[in-house]
């Protein structure tokens, strides 16, 4: 039998409060990039912000500062262009409310054409998006993030109890916002892929804390006499070997995809990874000592148990 | 001892049948099978998304508004024809607001006159408080501005289906979405700018009088530069009578590559318009140049030949979309029904105006709100890297479990195939459309079945240290992972469910591949795996269990 971790009798609730610190800082840092989205502030992809993204690949090489130059010396000013040198791509974003009527697009392509023309280039994608679209898809987010979030309390406040169902949303969203944050920090584009990828890392991260709060329901069954906080321990002790081999499998999964499963789905990934990581640590960190420090005390496991 | 038997003949159909379903998604073998088997096949399977095969989404709105203003300036023509028609003298119509008529007249008692002749035009109702002694306002009714843009929608969405069809795309996508939009996708359309300004164009075509009668019709310059055009209007601004316009007529200097715009002055008035053609074809000219032929129907040929007769020695100005194709002098009356819509154009632009001409004009111009357009080679690359990244993930996966579980994670690999094969399997039986977003739902499903089973092993291994026989380890295994896999699979199908119900697009196709791929991984990871160690401790009683 291969074991990364034999029986092992970690004090886990003991550490909360250096836990409640790190915490504290993730979802500060997170509800401050939520605050700046909602200001219009952050990088919010054009899916959501309306505007136009042009790819062009070209035979030869294409530097960002040239591209630049070449834009604002035909009146475009205020394009993000991303470069992806191996493959002597640009990636060419253009947010503005009002694009869509200037056939932006085409003035990028016509532009480059100009500009470089011993280089040939192909269009690879181009994205026009009017403003009143990506509010639309705000709005939607939005709705299906609430819908899901009021569902799975339901869900577990039913299957255990409701101090159970809090504590897995506040996980989840603890971990939703660290996420957020981590993109805010990284200056990185908050697209439509992204939110997909963090309502999937809220998924992954109920199903830890589901584990975790199922072995706690068990003990509590069944363990009459210890108190709730060497319960809790003991039950995180005994699911950790899951734990570990599950998100490691998970992180073997998603390195691959994060380096190799090309520009598309590179964000989604790292997303996703960061949120493996912090899933796994909410639930023991932050949903878990969620139920020993919820005021009131015994709820009716505890009563029976 | 269980029956393992029932269990084993529904994992077998149920692998028969997802590959019955997948089948016609991977033509390289499907086309190497006999015709007869092939007719046994559900025929169509996975479709791969814009994303993966390259092509156009845009999602447009009609202009409501113009199209309510385009129907007015038709009544507008017509109260004018109606007024002459009953020398009704000294009398202007004209367009002040949105979807209000206002005519002025010179004498007071021609007031009664007109309001008994616009009793012909029943959509329209006067508004009393808003006239003079000298004037009237005649408003289109609610219900009737209604009906205009209900009608301008879904005639914009046969117009466009039309021009697609005759364009000719593979599975093309055309449909009304909320109030006023309309989607448009062309999945893996090779010229996509070609195919937008076909879309988009409103072609509506207008025979117009040229008015050589004022003396502004001589001033005006014979030709500027492209782009000077708002200069020209400024210029003449006030000084245009009433009734009449500037248009211009493209042209191009072939020797210098310069292109021109020609000013005439063109009289407001449409004589004929393009929804009395019956066909519209390009022909090639004397001098090897493209133009479109055109026939009128019955009606139309009626018209034309009238004008023509009227207008002899007259130019007149062939208009398409506000601009000027051409305008020749009219030698003679024109009998038979045909035109020539000659102009400097290449034989793919002649083609395309053909097109558009034959599918008809757009009610109101269109605005384009959404805009996806992804290259073919970008699909490409998307898919290789998906599928380069999904195989890689899986064999580190596999070879992860078949070391950390030994025997034991050989039969949870088995249960990931069996997992795989019917995630493809039903979303072929669906019809799904595959998208990036997609494949990345399917990786993550992956991720939960191999979850599903390291909590059952885990389990296992738990109930075996405290030294449980092999078979009771097993049942006291599964039994207790199973109320823990169904809580965290139903979590996520929430999340799914929440996704599908109000996501769109990309997020929408990542939720169909998690939903399913939840349901199925219940599915192989409880009856899957149970089987086979089932199987393994029917006869003996095992002594050891290789986990």
């Amino acid at each position: 039998m291969i074991e990364i971790l034999g029986k092992t009798n970690v004090d886990f609730m003991g550490r909360r409060k250096i836990a409640f610190v790190c915490s504290g800082i993730m979802v500060a840092l997170g509800l401050l990039a939520l605050v700046q989205i909602a200001r219009g502030a952050a990088n919010l992809g054009i899916d959501f912000a309306g505007g136009t993204a042009v790819q062009l690949k070209f035979d030869q090489p294409v530097r960002t500062d040239e591209a630049r130059a070449a834009l604002e010396r035909n009146n475009l000013d205020g394009a993000e262009i991303q470069e992806f040198v191996a493959e002597n791509k640009l990636l060419i974003r253009v947010k503005a409310a009002t694009t869509i009527e200037e056939k932006v697009a085409d003035r990028v392509v016509a532009i480059f054409s100009k500009e470089f023309p011993s280089k040939t280039l192909v269009v690879e994608s181009s994205t026009e998006i009017g403003p009143t679209i990506g509010h639309k898809l705000q709005e939607d987010a939005l709705i299906a993030i609430l819908i899901s979030f009021a569902g799975i309390i339901l869900y577990i406040a039913a299957r255990f109890e409701f101090r159970f169902g809090v504590a897995a949303a506040v996980a989840t969203f603890h971990d939703v916002l660290a996420v957020l944050g981590l993109f805010y920090a990284l200056d990185k584009e908050v697209t439509l892929l992204v939110v997909t990828a963090l309502l999937t890392l809220a998924g992954y991260s109920l199903t830890d804390t589901v584990v975790v709060f199922d072995r706690i329901r068990e003990n509590l069954r069944v363990r009459r006499r210890d108190g709730l906080e060497i319960i809790i321990n003991n039950s995180i002790n005994q699911v950790l070997s899951r734990t570990i081999v599950t998100s490691l499998t998970v992180v073997l999964v998603l390195i691959p995809l994060t380096l190799a499963g090309g520009e598309v789905l590179h964000d989604f990934s790292l997303a996703l990874l960061w949120g493996v990581v912090v899933g796994t640590y909410s639930s023991i960190f932050v949903a878990s000592p969620l139920l020993v420090i919820w005021p009131g005390g015994a709820g009716k496991l505890l009563k029976r148990g | 001892m269980k029956k393992v038997g029932g269990r084993f003949t529904l994992l077998a159909v149920v692998v028969v049948l997802s590959v019955a379903f997948f089948l016609p998604s991977y033509p390289a073998v499907f086309q190497t099978l006999p015709p007869w088997l092939k007719k046994v096949f559900p025929n169509k399977g996975i479709a791969l998304g814009l994303d993966l095969q390259g092509g156009i989404h845009l999602v447009l709105e009609v202009e409501e508004d113009r199209a309510v203003e385009i129907a007015v300036d038709r009544s507008v023509n017509a109260m004018q024809d109606l007024l002459a028609d009953k020398k009704i003298a000294g009398a202007s119509v004209k367009r002040t607001a949105n979807a209000q008529i206002t005519l002025a007249f010179q004498s007071a008692d021609l007031k009664a006159q007109i309001q008994k002749a616009l009793e012909d035009f029943p959509a329209f109702s006067e508004n009393a408080a808003a006239g003079t002694a000298a004037t009237l306002v005649y408003e289109l009714s609610d219900g009737e501005i209604k009906r205009i843009k209900d009608s301008a929608i879904n005639q914009a969405l046969e117009t466009i289906r039309n021009r697609i069809d005759q364009f000719g795309v593979a599975e093309p996508l055309i449909q009304r979405q909320g109030l006023k939009q309309i989607v448009v996708q062309l999945p893996g359309i090779k010229e996509p700018k070609r195919a937008k300004d076909l879309i988009k164009e409103t072609a509506l075509l207008e025979f117009k009088m040229l008015d050589e009668s004022n003396k502004l019709s001589a001033d005006l310059p014979q030709r500027v530069l492209k782009g000077q055009e708002d200069a020209i209007l400024k210029q003449y601004e006030g000084k245009i009578p009433e009734g009449d316009q500037i248009l211009f007529e493209k042209s191009l200097d072939k020797d210098s590559g310069r292109e021109y715009r020609t000013p005439y002055l063109v009289k407001k008035r449409v004589m004929l318009a393009g929804d009395v053609l019956s066909d519209a074809r390009v022909s090639i000219g004397q001098f090897n140049d493209p133009y479109v032929a055109v026939t009128f129907d019955a009606k139309g040929a009626r018209e034309f030949e009238r004008i023509t007769e009227e207008h002899v020695k007259k130019r007149m100005a062939i208009v398409l979309d506000n601009t000027i194709y051409s305008a020749p002098v009219i030698q003679e009356r024109i009998s038979g029904g045909r035109a020539q819509i000659t102009g400097s154009f290449t034989t793919q632009e002649a083609n395309d105006l053909a097109i558009v001409l034959r599918a008809g004009a757009l009610p109101a111009p269109l605005r384009v709100i959404q805009d996806l357009t992804v290259g073919p080679s970008l699909g490409r690359d998307s898919i290789e890297k998906g599928i380069q990244s999904t195989l890689f993930a899986g064999v580190v996966v596999v070879l992860f479990m078949a070391v950390y579980y030994r025997l034991s994670g050989v039969i949870a690999d088995f249960a990931l195939t069996l997992n795989l094969i019917c995630l493809i399997g039903s979303l072929a039986a669906l019809n799904a459309t595959l998208t990036l977003p997609g494949i990345a739902g399917i990786i993550l499903t992956m991720g939960m079945g191999v979850d599903s089973n390291v909590l059952i092993f885990e389990r296992i291994r738990e109930e075996l240290r405290q030294g449980k026989p092999v078979r009771l380890a097993v049942d006291g295994g599964y039994d207790k992972a199973l109320l823990t896999i169904i809580d965290s699979h139903v979590t996520t199908l929430i999340t799914g469910l929440a996704l599908f119900l109000f996501g769109t697009g990309p997020i929408k196709g990542f939720a169909v591949t998690l939903c399913l791929g939840i349901a199925i991984n219940l599915f192989t990871a409880l009856v899957g795996t149970k089987v086979v160690f089932d199987v393994m401790n029917r006869h003996r009683q095992t002594e050891r269990l290789s986990i």
